[in-house]
C-alpha cells in the first residue's frame, strides 16, 4: 500500500475530476482550455513515470491497492507494468493532440462534450492499469458510455443508427465478459487480506491467473473473453460496427476510438485472455490467427474500394489491428514484442491520419476522393505530413511502425511461413490503397470541393509536427521502446509457455 | 578506428542534411543555392568515398557498429555500415554519376518554379542518401532501410510533376511493383531470422551458420531474395515500372537507370554471393529470367519511338546481362557491367535531356533527325555512349560484356549463343535510335528547328565527362588474354570470388573477334536502315507485337488488377453489407419485430394480465410437480 498518491491513480483522477468540473464550465473557450490543460497534466504525469520504471526502487509509486468490497474478495488495485505504461503513455500523448488539432471544430454544449472526452480518458487510463478483474470491467464500461453519448449527440446525419450498433455490439461484448469473469472468479481460491477479512473467492488478478479451471472450461471460457475483446478490436467478423461509427462520429472521438480505444482489445488479450486461459490458447490460437489474417487480407481489399475517405482508414485500421492480434497470438518473443510497440506506434499514426482526414473535412465539407483533388497544390504543408503519416501507416523503413510490424511478420514467420506470407500481402495492398488515396486526393488537378481549401494553421502544424517527431525518432530509435515494455512481454510469454 | 572510419557516417548524412535544407527552407532558397547544396553535398560524399576506397583498397573492411536498432534476447539488429572493396565500388558510382546528375540538374531544370526547384533537390538528395544507406548497410535490415528508401524517392520523382495523373500512376506503379518485390526480399529476411537468427552478413554467411540452412533453406531464402532484385532491378515479372519510370524529369531517369535503384538487386545478389553460390537452382533460375528479359526488353527497344522509351528498355534489357552474369557465378562481370553500364547510360540518359531540352520537351524521334549539326557535342557524345553499350572494342562496355559472354561461353555454347544475339540487338536498336535521331533530315516543325541549340556548360560537362568515362571505364578490368590484370577483379576479390570458367586464351581471342565483327554488322545494318529516315507507319504483325510490349501490361491489367479490383468490390457490396451486416442487422430487425409483437400483450387490459397471471402460476406448479 503507497502513502503517495501512485502514477496510476493519477492517471484515472485527473481526467475523471477535470472531467466533472468541465460539465459546470460556461461558454465555448474555456472549457476547451480547460481540457487541453488537463491533458497536458496527465501527459507531464506519464512522462514524469517515464522515469520511475525500476519497480526495485519505485514499486511503490507504480502499484496500490485499496480496500473496496472486500467481502467479495474485490479490491482497488491499480498498477503500471510494461502494458499498461506503453499504452498510458499513448492515451496520455493522444488526448492533447486530440484536443488541440480538432481546436477549430465547434461543439454545441461544449463543457459537456469536453466533460466526456475526459472522463473517456480516465476509463481507458483505468482500464489500462486495473489490477483486479471488477475493477478492470468497471473501467471498461466507463470508458464505453460517454462515448456513446458523443457519438449519439455530437455525431453525423446518420449517428443514432451508427451508435445503436456500435452500443449494442460493444455491450453484448461487455455482458459476455462479464459472464466469463463471474464464472472464473467462482473458481478462484480465497483470500485472506491483512486485516483478517476473508473472502471465499478473489477478482484479483493473481487470483485470475491461478484459478482452478478445467481445460473444457477454459475452451468456452476463452471464447466469451475473446468475443468481447474482438468486437472492441475489431476483429473480422465483427467489425461491421466500426466504419460506419468511424463514419459518422465527430472526429476527435473517432481518434479516441481508433486510436487508444481499440487498444483497450489488445489489451485485454494481453492481460487477460492469454494469461488466464493459457491452455485453450495453445488450442486455438492458429484458428485466431488464421481468422486475423482473413480480415488483414478482407480490410485491405476493401479499403482498396472505399470513397469516403473515414471508411477508407477505418479498413485499413481494422487491417493493422488483425496483425497486432495475430502477432499476441504467436506468442513468440518477436511477434508479441513487435505487438506491444505496434500498439503505441499505431495509436500515433492513425490519429495523425484523422487529423489531416478532419482538416479536410472541415474545409471543404466532403469526405469522398472522387470529389477531392489537388489538395497538394492548395495545401503543400498539410500534404507533406499527410505523406510522411500516411507512408508511415504503411510501415515504411525508418518510421514507427516499421519496426512493429517487421517483428510482428517475422514471429508469424516462426510460427508457420504461410502465415506470413498471407498477412505479408496486406504489405502490398495498403500500398494500393494508400497511393491511391493520395494520388486522388492530394495530386492532380484541384477539384471544385478543394478549391476552399487553405493550408493548415498553427495549432493543426504543432500537433501534426509532435506526430512526425514521433514518428522518426521511434522509427530511427525504436530500442527504448522495446525496453519500456520488455519485462512485461517477458512475464506474458512466462504465462503462456 | 582509423580517421575515415569515424567520417564514414558523414556520406549518407550530408546528403540527408541537404534534402532536409532544401525540403524546409524550398520557399526562401534562391534556385542557385538549393542547386549549389544539393550537389555539394553529394560532391562531399564522393570526396569521403574516395577516401573510405583508398582505406579498404588493400583488402582491408571497416565495420562500424553505431547503436542498437532492434534487440531483443533472440534478435540483435544493430544500426552498422559494413565498408569493402563492393560497398566502396558502389559508393564511388552512386556518389559520382550522381553528382553529375546533380550539376546537369542545375540546368536542366531550370525552368522550374523556385521552390519545385528546391523540392527536386531534396528528392535527388534523398535518393542519394537511401542508395548510401542500403551499400553501406552491414545487414539485411539496414539494406532494406535504402532498399524501400529507394522505392520511395523513385516514386516521389517519378511523380514531380504531380499534377499529370498518368505521371503519378506511374509513380504509384513503380512504388507498388518494388513493394511487390520488398515483400519477397523480407520473407528471405524472416527465414535467415527463423534459421540462423541473426541478419548480419558476417553472420549469415559465416560457415556456421551456412552450415544451420539446409538445401530447401538455400534454395528458398535465394529465391525471395531474387523476387525483391527483380522489382528493384526491374526483371521479369516485375520490369513494367521502369520504362513507365520515365515520366519525371529526364536526370531523374538518368539516376535510377544508372547510379542508384536498378543496381541495388546486383548489389544484393553479389553479397550475398556466400548463399547464391551454394543455391544451384535458384542460379539456373536466375540466369533463365536474365536471358528472358534480355531479350524481351530489347525485342521491345527496337520498336519504339520514345527516346527515353528506347533507353529505358536497354537498360532492363543491360540488367538482364547483368543477371546471367550473376546466374553463372560470374559475380565481378555482374560488378564490372554495373559500372560501365552507369556510365555509359548515364551518358545517354542526360544526353536525351539535352535532346529533349532543345527540342522544347519533344521526346519522339520520329519528328527529329539530323540533330548532329545543331549539337555537336551531345551528338558525338551521345555515339560514344552507342558504341560503348554496343561493344565495340576499346570502349568500356566490350571489357565488361566480353567478360559475360566468355561467362556464358563456359556455361555451354547455347547460352552463349541467346547471350550473343541479345548484345546484337542492343547494337542494333541502339544505333537505329542515334541515326534517326542525329543523322538525316530534320523532321520536327519549323519552330522547333529555329530554337535547336546545343545545351549550357553545366549539362555538356558532365557529358564529356561521362564520354570519357565510357571510353576508358573499361579498363579497370582488361582481362589477361588482352595483357591486362583485371585491376576489378582482384580489387573485389576479398569479397566476391572470382568466376569459376577458364577458357584458352586462344578460344577468347576467338569469341572476342566473333562478337566483335557481328557487332559491327549489326551497326551497320542500322546503318543502312536508318541513315535516311522519313518515317514510317504504324507497324503491323510482329512490329505491331514489339510496339505494344508483348502486351504485357495489358495481361497484367486483366490477370491481376481487375480481379483485384472485381475482388474487392464483391467483398464490398456482397460479403461486407449483405452478409455480415446483414446478418448483424437481422438479428437487429428480429428483436424489434419480436418486442413488437410482444407489445401488443401489453394492451392494458385487467382481465389478460389476470389471465396470462394465471397461465404463469399454473406453469410454475407443473415444473415444481416434476422437477
Amino acid at each position: 500500500m503507497g502513502s503517495y498518491i501512485t502514477f496510476p491513480e493519477l492517471f484515472i483522477w485527473i481526467p475523471i475530476l477535470a472531467g466533472i468540473i468541465c460539465f459546470f464550465l460556461k461558454g465555448e473557450k474555456s472549457p476547451k482550455i480547460w481540457a487541453i490543460l488537463s491533458s497536458l497534466l496527465v501527459l507531464a504525469a506519464a512522462v514524469t513515470s517515464l522515469f520511475y520504471t525500476d519497480d526495485t526502487k519505485y514499486a511503490t509509486y507504480n502499484n496500490v491497492n485499496y480496500y473496496w468490497m472486500k467481502e467479495i474478495g474485490n479490491s482497488f488495485f491499480v498498477g503500471l507494468d510494461g502494458t499498461g505504461r506503453i499504452l498510458g503513455l499513448l492515451t496520455a500523448i493522444a488526448f492533447p493532440v486530440i484536443f488541440i488539432s480538432t481546436q477549430k471544430n465547434t461543439y454545441k454544449n461544449t463543457s459537456a462534450f469536453y466533460g466526456l472526452m475526459l472522463l473517456t480518458q480516465g476509463g481507458l487510463m483505468g482500464v489500462f492499469v486495473a489490477m483486479d478483474a471488477l475493477l478492470f470491467y468497471f473501467f471498461w464500461e466507463l470508458a464505453l458510455i460517454p462515448v456513446y453519448f458523443l457519438c449519439s449527440k455530437w455525431g453525423g446525419e446518420k449517428r443514432i443508427q451508427a451508435t445503436f450498433k456500435f452500443f449494442v455490439y460493444t455491450f453484448a461484448g461487455s455482458l459476455l465478459m462479464l459472464i466469463g469473469i463471474i464464472y472464473v472468479y467462482q473458481h478462484t481460491p480465497q483470500r485472506i487480506f491483512e486485516d483478517g477479512t476473508v473472502s471465499a473467492h478473489s477478482f484479483a488478478l493473481n487470483s485470475f491467473l491461478n484459478a482452478s479451471l478445467t481445460m473444457e472450461e477454459q475452451n468456452w471460457l476463452f471464447w466469451l473473453f475473446f468475443v468481447a475483446f474482438a468486437i472492441k478490436m475489431p476483429v473480422f467478423p465483427f467489425h461491421t460496427w466500426q466504419p460506419d461509427t468511424y463514419d459518422q462520429s465527430p472526429t476527435s472521438v473517432t481518434m479516441v476510438l481508433s486510436g487508444v480505444m481499440v487498444k483497450m482489445g489488445l489489451f485485454g488479450v494481453i492481460r487477460w485472455l492469454i494469461p488466464v486461459f493459457p491452455g485453450a490458447t495453445l488450442q486455438f490460437d492458429s484458428l485466431v490467427i488464421i481468422l486475423c489474417i482473413i480480415g488483414i487480407i478482407y480490410a485491405s481489399c476493401l479499403a482498396i474500394v472505399q470513397d469516403n475517405i473515414k471508411k477508407l482508414v477505418a479498413y485499413s485500421s481494422i487491417a493493422h489491428i488483425g496483425l497486432m492480434c495475430a502477432a499476441l497470438f504467436t506468442t513468440n518473443e518477436m511477434g508479441v514484442q513487435g505487438a506491444m510497440i505496434q500498439l503505441f506506434s499505431h495509436g500515433i499514426n492513425i490519429i495523425g491520419m484523422w487529423v489531416v482526414v478532419d482538416i479536410l473535412e472541415r474545409q471543404t465539407g466532403v469526405k469522398n476522393i472522387s470529389q477531392l483533388g489537388g489538395v497538394a497544390q492548395k495545401a503543400p504543408v498539410l500534404t507533406i505530413f499527410l505523406v510522411i503519416i500516411a507512408l508511415a501507416n504503411i510501415a515504411l523503413p525508418l518510421t514507427n511502425a516499421f519496426v512493429g510490424e517487421f517483428l510482428m511478420f517475422s514471429g508469424l514467420f516462426q510460427v508457420n511461413t504461410w502465415y506470413a506470407i498471407a498477412a505479408g500481402i496486406s504489405i502490398i495492398l495498403a500500398a494500393v490503397y494508400t497511393l491511391r488515396m493520395i494520388q486522388k486526393v492530394f495530386y492532380g488537378d484541384v477539384s471544385p470541393a478543394a478549391e476552399v481549401v487553405t493550408d493548415i494553421s498553427f495549432s493543426e502544424k504543432a500537433a501534426l509536427f509532435v506526430i512526425v517527431v514521433l514518428v522518426f525518432v521511434l522509427g530511427v530509435m525504436p530500442q527504448p521502446l522495446i525496453e519500456l515494455t520488455k519485462k512485461a512481454v517477458n512475464t506474458f510469454l512466462a504465462t503462456v509457455n | 578506428m582509423s580517421n575515415i572510419a569515424k567520417l564514414v557516417w558523414l556520406i549518407p548524412v550530408l546528403p540527408l542534411i541537404g534534402f532536409l535544407v532544401n525540403g524546409l527552407f524550398r520557399k526562401n532558397l534562391s534556385k542557385g543555392l538549393s542547386g549549389f547544396i544539393g550537389s555539394s553535398v553529394v560532391l562531399a560524399s564522393f570526396v569521403l568515398s574516395v577516401l573510405v576506397f583508398m582505406q579498404v583498397k588493400n583488402g582491408e573492411v571497416l565495420n562500424i557498429h553505431y547503436f542498437d536498432f532492434i534487440r531483443l534476447s533472440v534478435l540483435n539488429i544493430g544500426f552498422e555500415f559494413k565498408l569493402d572493396a563492393l560497398s566502396a565500388l558502389f559508393l564511388l558510382i552512386i556518389t559520382g554519376v550522381g553528382f553529375l546528375i546533380h550539376v546537369y540538374s542545375t540546368a536542366y531544370m531550370h525552368d522550374e518554379p523556385g521552390k519545385d526547384f528546391a523540392r527536386y533537390f531534396s528528392f535527388l538528395n534523398l535518393f542519394v542518401f537511401s542508395m548510401l544507406l542500403l551499400v553501406m548497410g552491414g545487414n539485411f535490415v539496414i539494406l532494406f532501410i535504402g532498399w524501400e528508401g529507394v522505392g520511395l524517392c523513385s516514386y516521389l520523382l517519378i511523380g514531380y510533376w504531380f499534377k499529370r495523373e498518368d505521371y503519378t500512376d506511374a509513380a504509384n506503379k513503380a512504388f507498388i511493383m518494388n513493394r511487390i518485390g520488398d515483400l519477397g526480399f523480407l520473407l528471405a529476411v524472416f527465414w535467415l531470422i527463423a534459421k540462423v537468427g541473426s541478419v548480419n552478413f558476417d553472420e549469415v554467411f559465416s560457415a556456421a551458420s551456412l552450415a544451420k540452412l539446409s538445401a530447401t533453406d538455400i534454395t528458398g531464402i535465394t529465391l525471395l531474395l531474387f523476387v525483391g532484385a527483380t522489382g528493384k532491378s526491374a526483371q521479369i515479372p516485375l520490369y513494367t515500372w521502369l520504362p513507365d519510370a520515365m515520366a519525371g524529369p529526364t536526370p531523374v531517369s538518368a539516376l535510377i537507370h544508372a547510379a542508384t535503384m536498378v543496381t541495388a538487386g546486383i548489389y544484393m545478389i553479389a553479397r550475398s554471393n556466400a548463399l547464391f553460390s551454394l543455391a544451384e537452382f535458384t542460379q539456373t533460375v536466375i540466369t533463365i529470367v536474365g536471358l528472358a528479359t534480355a531479350l524481351l526488353a530489347a525485342s521491345i527497344a527496337i520498336k519504339q519511338n520514345d527516346i527515353k522509351k528506347v533507353l529505358a528498355y536497354s537498360t532492363v534489357s543491360q540488367l538482364g546481362f547483368m543477371f546471367i552474369a550473376l546466374g553463372t557465378g560470374n559475380y565481378v562481370a555482374a560488378v564490372f557491367h554495373v559500372l560501365t553500364h552507369a556510365f555509359f547510360k548515364a551518358l545517354m540518359f542526360l544526353g536525351s535531356g539535352s535532346v529533349i531540352h532543345a527540342m522544347g520537351g519533344e521526346q519522339d524521334i520520329r519528328n527529329m533527325g539530323g540533330l548532329h549539326k545543331h549539337m555537336k557535342i551531345t551528338s558525338i557524345t551521345f555515339l560514344i555512349g552507342c558504341l560503348a553499350i554496343s561493344g565495340i572494342p576499346g570502349f568500356s562496355g566490350f571489357f565488361s560484356k566480353d567478360e559475360i559472354l566468355a561467362g556464358a561461353y563456359g556455361h555451354g555454347p547455347l547460352l552463349y549463343a541467346v547471350v550473343l544475339f541479345a548484345a546484337l540487338l542492343t547494337a542494333f536498336y541502339m544505333f537505329r535510335l542515334y541515326f534517326i535521331t542525329f543523322t538525316g533530315k530534320f523532321r520536327g516543325t519549323h519552330e522547333q528547328e529555329h530554337h535547336l541549340h546545343e545545351s549550357p556548360a553545366a549539362m555538356t560537362i558532365p557529358l564529356v565527362i561521362l564520354a570519357v568515362l565510357s571510353v576508358i571505364g573499361g579498363l579497370v578490368g582488361v582481362p589477361e588474354a588482352l595483357g591486362g590484370n583485371h585491376m576489378l577483379a582482384r580489387f573485389l576479390s576479398p569479397v566476391v570470388p572470382s568466376a569459376g570458367h577458364h577458357i584458352e586464351h586462344s578460344t577468347e581471342y576467338l569469341l572476342m573477334g566473333l562478337s566483335s565483327v557481328l557487332v559491327i554488322a549489326s551497326i551497320l545494318f542500322a546503318w543502312s536502315r536508318f541513315k535516311n529516315y522519313t518515317g514510317e507507319g504504324d507497324a503491323g504483325g510482329f512490329g505491331k507485337l514489339l510496339q505494344n510490349k508483348w502486351y504485357v501490361d495489358e495481361l497484367y491489367q486483366a490477370t491481376i488488377v481487375n480481379p483485384l479490383r472485381s475482388i474487392s468490390g464483391f467483398f464490398d457490396r456482397i460479403i461486407e453489407k449483405k452478409g455480415i451486416d446483414g446478418f448483424v442487422n437481422g438479428i437487429g430487425k428480429a428483436v424489434s419485430y419480436g418486442s413488437r409483437q410482444m407489445r401488443l400483450v401489453q394492451n392494458g387490459q385487467v382481465g389478460v394480465y389476470v389471465l396470462l397471471m394465471v397461465i404463469g402460476m399454473l406453469v410454475l406448479f407443473i415444473i415444481q410437480l416434476f422437477v
